[in-house]
């Protein structure tokens, strides 16, 4: 079969006084019709920046300045803005990541997917319309008459997204390029997502181009794979070839980071319990006058869990399932309305704020986000060494901890002096991790600490967490929507829906025999499930 | 009718405001030495001390200062604005004499910012860094720093007394006396210097803040969507950014029409228009307190008027109001 679209040793410059001069080196990709190619690779590998120079939207001071992309047999390079934009939309369309950013906020799901036929057809209203309530029926939006004229706002990510894939669809495109489409969704909705393009895509003889970071979707989906790092394609062919069998050491390196879904031989637990959770709720109020049409959520309804010394315990679900509000509740950084949190014995839920100010010694939080959780305008240490001063460390020698503390982390202690944008994702991550230990807590609570980090990254947090938790004794309440690292850190695991605990037990029982149909969805929707299995979670040195 | 009952609820939570401002007022004007009949006996010349408390008995002013505050709430609940002792008319129509050359300006200059404004922040954001955006950046700094008085004065000095193309001063023209066409446009062109003086100011800011937002939602991934859907850079920007830049510069209107109120009072001052803020002036140095206080209620009302409106365009712009999501 000859390929549609054919990238020839593309090259793209980026403005003088980056990190690399180009964000694609040489690159050549051919994608056939009727196959899903994907490119996979890690931030900054230069897989988004292969899309965006397909459809040459590059943002401003970056160019092409080499190869040639044909489409068709026809150069993109070599069209005039006009000819390009017609090209866009009706010959290659694209879907993005954020479904919620992604749709113009102000105007109808069905006037944005018309704007489609506006623009590369002579159709009049009447017909745009039918055309457009046929998409989003194709796309299996339910109730497509009112999706038509719902704002995006109103509808669930997953349904965004199904809006998103029927305007990219509207014109039969040959061409189908997918960012990243299904990495802010929920793995259930994934699943779904994932097996429309699949559906779609077998029924029309598209070819799809697919972005990822995530090689559990590859497994999924792609008949054929290109692994992309630093705007080099490392390695590509055959899915089952390379997932199987890698030849380049990068793409070793990286599928020996993803965590296999089967969990390692379980730890014996202590019987002694360091934290127990007893009956906690939390139920928002929102909107409403004066008591009437009040809606109420039950973020966090009646849980309860224990969390044995020494211990880690997963908490697993989707986003609104009340996971993190229970963690914030387990720091009182949200008050909990009823049941008790014994911390050693104290009840947590009831001490003032006063008494929880000198109680957060023992428990501490880290934070998903390593970008937004510290301060930009402190120094790395002085965050570090805060939580000190406050319980009544002098401050030379608060500092001077810092400094142990960056060694324990894995960074090296002159950083203390640097602020939180000269590190990255990962280093950033290592800080928080830092600023949680400085206390010396007995109970770290970890909200998504892994989750905005790359995958080879993860697997170095993850490994310093483990031998944390081994050296100073710590107990670990683990949250996550991946269930994957789930399976490989806790010892323990629950999974909560609807801010119910529907199951828990020891992780390898809850993986390998979930009992409750929720557990089980959620473990049938993950991603290539087998892919990785019966392989240790291999760690490379930490850098 | 979600959008009615948000915005009927803003408009009944703004009365109690409405009340404490006028009290506010009520009581900071009693802190002020002298009152109307100190005024009224320097106008006539002097008087004896007999026809002073006779006056002052006449305009309830020898009441305690709590009885004269509760007899002009009461009066207010009954929509009486009172009897201005000093122009010798009841204070409703004093105010309404004076309210359409006020209400015509401020209407004038503000679309004359917010339309200038809104267009000169799109050039600017689509040229940004080129010579389009530097040349209205550095006129929008200019505007905005010059004070409006100074301004409005070398716009006499140039407009009217050097190249004599239009009138200095005034309403209207009151030598010949016009009706019809003819006399609208002798008001229009008595407006256009004053309407410039004090919309260009505000045109600074909207120039700004339109700039600012516009590049912002430039940057947004739904662009980046019409982009891809093959869209000509003209019609990405009317059709998906323009709606969603406007929305700040909405909620700043709401926010600057009292601003604007208080600007017009130097600028009808300069131009001497018989309107509201010239009034306001007038009323304080003569301590019309019934006046005064008029005045402070009917331009509350017009800045709650222009707030309510504000509130129901925005949610006519965003349908997110809407459904209160």
């Amino acid at each position: 079969m000859s390929p549609i679209l054919v990238l020839d040793d593309v090259s793209v410059k980026l403005p003088a006084g980056g990190d690399r001069a180009h964000a694609m080196a040489n690159v050549s990709l051919a994608l056939a019709a009727n196959e899903i190619l994907c490119v996979v690779g890690e931030s900054g590998s230069g897989k988004s920046m292969t899309a965006n120079a397909i459809m040459r939207l590059l943002p401003g001071g970056v160019t092409i300045d080499g190869g040639r992309i044909l489409f068709e047999g026809r150069d993109l390079c070599g069209l005039s803005e006009a000819e390009m934009r017609k090209v866009r939309g009706a010959g290659i369309a694209m879907i993005f990541q954020e479904p919620m950013t992604a749709l113009n906020p102000l105007r109808s799901i069905g006037d944005q997917i018309g704007e489609m036929f506006e623009l590369h057809s002579e159709l009049s209203a009447a017909e745009i319309k039918a055309r457009t309530l046929a998409l989003l029926e194709e796309v299996r939006i339910p109730d497509p008459a009112l999706a038509f004229k719902a704002y995006p706002h109103e509808l669930s990510g997953g349904q965004r997204q199904r809006a998103m894939i029927a305007m990219a669809l509207a014109l039969d495109p040959k061409v189908l390029i997918a960012d990243e489409p299904t990495t802010a969704l929920d793995v259930t909705t994934q699943a779904q997502i994932l097996k429309l393009i699949r559906d779609l895509q077998r029924r029309k003889g598209t070819a799809v181009l697919f972005i990822t970071h995530d090689f559990g979707v590859v497994a999924e989906i792609a008949d054929r794979v290109a692994v992309m790092s630093k705007g080099e394609v490392v390695e590509a062919g055959e899915t089952e070839a390379v997932l199987g069998n890698p030849q380049h050491a990068y793409t070793r390196q990286l599928i020996a980071a993803v965590p296999p879904l089967k969990a390692p031989p379980a730890r014996t637990l202590s019987d002694e319990p360091i934290m127990t959770i007893a009956h906690v709720s939390k139920t928002y109020r929102t909107g409403g006058f004066l008591g009437r049409g009040q809606r109420v959520t039950h973020a966090v309804k009646d849980v309860s869990l224990v969390l044995p010394k020494g211990a880690t315990l997963g908490i697993v679900g989707e986003s609104g399932s009340g996971k993190s509000t229970l963690a914030r509740c387990l720091v009182r950084l949200i008050d909990p309305e009823s049941g008790e949190i014994r911390l050693n014995g104290i009840d947590l839920a009831s001490l003032s704020r006063e008494e929880m100010r000198s109680a957060t010694r023992h428990i501490q939080m880290v934070f998903q986000d390593p970008f937004a959780s510290l301060n930009p305008r402190r120094k790395a240490g002085e965050a570090v060494a805060q939580g000190l001063i406050v319980h009544g460390m002098a401050r030379p020698q608060a500092l001077a901890r810092a400094k142990e503390l960056f060694g324990l982390v894995g960074l090296d202690p002159a950083a203390t002096e640097r602020y939180p944008h000269e590190f990255s994702g990962g280093q950033r991550q290592r800080i928080g991790l830092a600023r949680a230990l400085a206390l010396e807590p007995a109970v770290l609570v970890a909200d998504e600490p892994v989750s905005a980090l790359d995958v080879s990254v993860q697997a170095q947090v993850l490994k310093l967490l483990a031998e944390l938790r081994q050296r100073l004794g710590l107990s670990i309440v683990f949250i996550t929507h991946d269930l994957r690292v789930a399976a490989q850190v806790c010892d323990l695991v629950a999974v909560m829906k609807s801010g119910e605990v529907v199951e828990a037990g020891p992780i390898g029982t809850v993986f390998s025999e979930p009992q409750h149909p929720y557990t089980q969805a959620l473990l049938a929707s993950i991603p290539g499930r087998d892919f990785g299995e019966g392989r240790e979670l291999a760690h490379e040195p930490v850098a | 009718m979600r959008v009615l009952s948000l915005a009927g609820r803003r408009l009944a939570a703004s009365i109690p405001t409405l009340f404490l401002i006028l009290i506010g007022v009520f009581l900071l004007l009693q802190l002020a030495p002298g009152d109307t009949v100190d005024a009224l006996m320097a106008q006539m010349g002097g008087g004896d001390a007999a026809t002073a408390k006779q006056l002052r008995e006449f305009y309830g002013l020898d009441l305690s200062v709590w009885a004269q505050l509760g007899n002009y709430l009461w009066r207010l609940v009954r929509l009486d604005l009172g009897f201005s002792a000093i122009y010798g008319k009841p204070v409703a129509t004093v105010i309404a004499e004076r309210l359409p050359a006020t209400i015509l300006l401020m209407t004038a200059s503000l679309s004359f910012a917010f339309f200038f404004g809104l267009i000169l922040g799109v050039v600017a954001a689509r040229g940004v860094n080129k010579w389009p955006d530097t040349l209205i950046s550095t006129l929008g700094l200019m505007f905005y720093a010059m004070p409006t008085f100074w301004f409005g004065l070398m716009a006499i000095v140039v407009f009217s007394i050097y190249l004599q193309w239009l009138p200095a001063g005034g309403f209207e023209d009151i030598t010949v006396s016009y009706t019809g066409l003819r006399r609208t446009l002798d008001i229009a062109l008595h407006l256009v210097l004053p309407t410039l003086t004090l919309g260009l100011f505000y045109m600074a800011i909207y120039l700004r803040i339109m700039r600012g937002s516009m590049l912002e939602v430039l940057n947004l991934d739904f662009v980046r969507t019409a982009r891809s859907k093959g869209m000509d850079e003209t019609r990405v920007v009317v059709r998906h950014v323009l709606r969603n830049a406007l929305l700040p510069m909405v909620t700043l209107i709401g926010l600057q029409a009292g601003t604007m109120l208080g600007g017009s009072v130097v600028v009808e001052s300069v131009f001497s228009l018989p309107g509201l803020g010239r009034l306001a002036y007038e009323s304080v140095i003569q301590r019309d307190l019934n006046t005064l206080l008029g005045i402070v209620f009917v331009s509350a009302l017009l800045v709650i008027a222009v707030n309510f409106i504000v509130d129901l365009l925005y949610a006519r712009l965003d349908p997110r109001i809407t459904t209160g999501s």
